[in-house]
């Protein structure tokens, strides 16, 4: 299954090769035009010179990691999270290092060798280390390298009632999406943008619009839902199981309103199920690609995703399947709308 | 000038929702104007053609003004909300809201210390008895504004928004005052400012002008206890030198303070701690923009009862028009 090797592919920002290749490998045969630019985004372009509205689907390709920043003497490699990333949800996880997947886990003091006031707070990035069995730090080195990441071993599973729990959903979930929808059969020009190094700052988005230069662009995300329990309703961002999002507001964006109000009526007409994201925090590559230029229409679907930036997330194929049905429902009545012109 | 800023401040225009706002400008500069055209993010562009020897000044003033957006209905009723652009905390409780939709309500906070306020410990409480009663009336991810009105105090005056309405105002009556300018003159009414000089970025982009200018309100320190700030209501047309996204181009600035003197137009110098306008966002466009400001010294900025002097106004308008003709061959 795509989602899976999707997934389950590694790739911190900067470094998304191993996404990019699955990518690429999927998609060549089904477009027309496919290539990397100086950043490192996925562009991949159908109709590239037909008539009609230039439409974008864009998602990001790198996810939060731990960069490899330092070898110690006993072998053990020290690390800064590249990306938002919790300290507290890092302790004793198994993770893979670098090009080789060195695999490793992440240690700490144990229990009973700390002391009361070091129990009474959780682990700093500084106190772990990531242990690859390695006795010195030759032997380190010849495993890992400095500037490599580690990534969370998790491996993608369907959960419960139609549950799936994988890391990094945020937003291979896009990917998936995009990859979908681009063998979806328009006469427009329909362009993929798989950016990277949105989760360091949204730099790849920007770059990849200056040269799409899409009349409109859909957004695709993974988006944090924290309706878990201990948490008050009106501060859940999303639900999971409510149906895909709409972003009104964040803080890089007011996705275009007209094209909200449209996509909120053809949920509606299509008895698709969706929700408002009730936040106004977070930003996605719909804040860049808004800015390029004169400026683009965008708007925001995401899939809620619990535990995002965590080593593992949990997420609803409805909702994803709402958001595959909206999309597909939206660039059909583009079609029509062309067709009828 | 009184009653355009009184109908500006007045109207409905939350950041990404300022129609209401550029519709009422379009209808007041609709004779006084060349070309009128708008953008995707939602800025109005108004052309005023200069001479051929002229250069292209953009003037930049916001139609947007922050605002809160509903995130959340509960059963009997109550909204929770976001901000949209900087709300302060401590303007929000006991003040009014009125939505995109026209419904209006009240602000307030649970129990608590003051101290210890956060924006999801209020709430918005439109009158409603169950949830089915507030669907009605509003929608989760629906935009709001402060609801208040226009107060004349003779030479101050009080309202909503004149952040960054009143910017608009001195916008609008130049551009009712100015015939056959010698440069060309964009008068862009930007969208989006408050959530990030957004606007102001994708037209300038689409202008590429020599010259840049916003018009926007600046703090003032002329209240009991203020932090120290060398600007006061009544003492004239501020000359930016700086803020947080602009340092003023010198020669902006020094043509700005030339003409004040040249013209008689009282003014003072503006040094903004924290704070951006769109000049700071016009200034980085594409290989580079002369920037500047001309700023309406406002007291009590971002909240609901923003005060100016209608004499700094004028002042404004003064230097605007000046510029307007002002041989720009040095910039």
């Amino acid at each position: 299954m795509l989602l899976a090797r999707l997934t389950e592919a590694n790739g911190a920002p900067g470094q998304e090769g191993e996404v990019r290749d699955l990518i690429r490998a999927e998609l060549e045969a089904h477009v027309d035009e496919i290539k990397t630019d100086a950043l490192g985004n996925l562009i991949a372009i159908k109709n590239p010179d037909a008539p009609g509205p230039r439409v974008m689907l864009a998602a990001h390709m790198d996810e939060v990691a731990l960069m490899i920043v330092g070898i110690e003497s006993n072998g053990y490699l020290k690390f800064r999270p590249i990306g938002g990333v919790d300290p507290r949800v890092l302790v004793a996880k198994s993770v893979v290092v670098g090009a080789k997947k060195v695999p490793g886990v992440i240690g700490s003091k144990p229990i009973h060798l700390q002391k009361p006031a070091e129990r009474e707070r959780p682990f700093t990035i500084q106190e772990l280390l990531i242990d690859i069995g390695a006795k010195t730090k030759e032997e380190a080195e010849r495993l890992v390298k400095l500037g490599e990441c580690a990534y969370f071993t998790t491996k993608y599973e369907e959960i419960g009632n139609g549950k799936i729990k994988a890391k990094a959903l945020d937003d291979r979930v896009g990917c998936e999406l995009a990859i979908r929808l681009l063998q979806e059969d328009v006469s427009f020009p329909l362009i993929a943008a798989f950016t990277v190094q949105e989760e360091v700052g949204l730099r790849g988005a920007g770059v990849a619009t200056y040269q799409v230069k899409p009349d409109l662009a859909l957004v695709l995300e993974g988006t944090t839902a924290s309706d878990v329990p201990g948490t008050d309703e009106h501060k859940h961002a999303t639900t999971v199981g409510a149906g895909p999002c709409i972003t009104v507001i964040d803080r890089v964006s007011i996705p275009y309103p007209p094209l909200v109000q449209e996509l909120f009526a053809l949920a509606d007409e299509e008895g698709i199920k969706v929700q408002v994201r009730r936040n106004t925090a977070g930003g996605t590559d719909a804040g860049r690609i808004q800015m390029s230029e004169e400026g683009v229409k965008v708007a925001t679907i995401a899939v809620p995703c619990r535990y995002i930036h965590s080593p593992v997330s949990v997420m609803s194929k409805d909702d994803y399947e709402g958001a595959y049905k909206l999309v597909k429902s939206y660039l059909k009545r583009l079609q029509e709308r062309e067709a009828s012109n | 000038m009184k009653t355009i800023i009184q109908q500006l401040t007045e109207a409905f225009g939350p950041s990404g929702f300022e129609t209401e706002v550029t519709e009422l400008i379009k209808s007041m500069i609709e004779e006084h104007v060349d070309e009128l055209g708008a953008d995707v993010l939602g800025n109005l562009i108004a052309v005023k053609k200069g001479s051929q020897d002229g250069k292209k000044i953009m003037f930049a003033a916001h139609t947007d003004e922050i605002g809160l957006v509903v995130t959340h209905i509960d059963d009997k009723g109550f909204l929770r909300f976001g901000n949209v652009g900087g709300v302060g905390i401590s303007t929000l409780v006991g003040n009014r809201v009125r939505f995109a939709g026209g419904a209006v309500g009240a602000i307030y906070q649970e129990k608590g210390s003051w101290k210890d306020l956060t924006l999801d410990k209020l709430y918005i409480d439109i009158g409603a008895e169950s949830k089915e009663e507030a669907l009605k009336k509003v929608k989760v991810g629906e935009f709001g504004i402060f609801h208040r009105e226009f107060e004349d105090l003779g030479n101050r005056l009080i309202a909503k928004s004149m952040d960054d309405r009143v910017g608009c105002a001195v916008l609008v009556e130049a551009l009712k005052t100015i015939k056959n300018p010698k440069n060309t003159l964009y008068f862009v009414f930007t969208a989006q400012e408050e959530v990030g000089l957004r606007g102001a970025r994708t037209a300038a982009y689409g202008i590429e002008p020599d010259l840049g200018i916003a018009l926007d309100v600046t703090l003032t320190g002329d209240m009991p206890e203020a932090r120290r700030m060398d600007v006061s209501l009544g003492k004239g047309a501020a000359i930016k030198v700086k803020d947080s996204s602009l340092i003023a181009h010198p020669k902006v600035k020094d043509l700005l303070v030339s003409l004040a003197e040249e013209k008689q137009i009282p003014y003072q110098m503006e040094v903004l701690d924290a704070g951006g306008t769109d000049a700071g966002a016009i200034h980085l466009t594409k290989a580079g923009v002369p920037s500047g400001a001309i700023s309406i010294p406002t007291r009590y900025v971002h909240s609901p009862s923003e005060m100016v002097d209608i004499r700094d106004v004028k002042a404004c308008v003064d230097l605007v028009v000046a510029l307007a003709d002002k041989d720009l061959a040095a910039i």
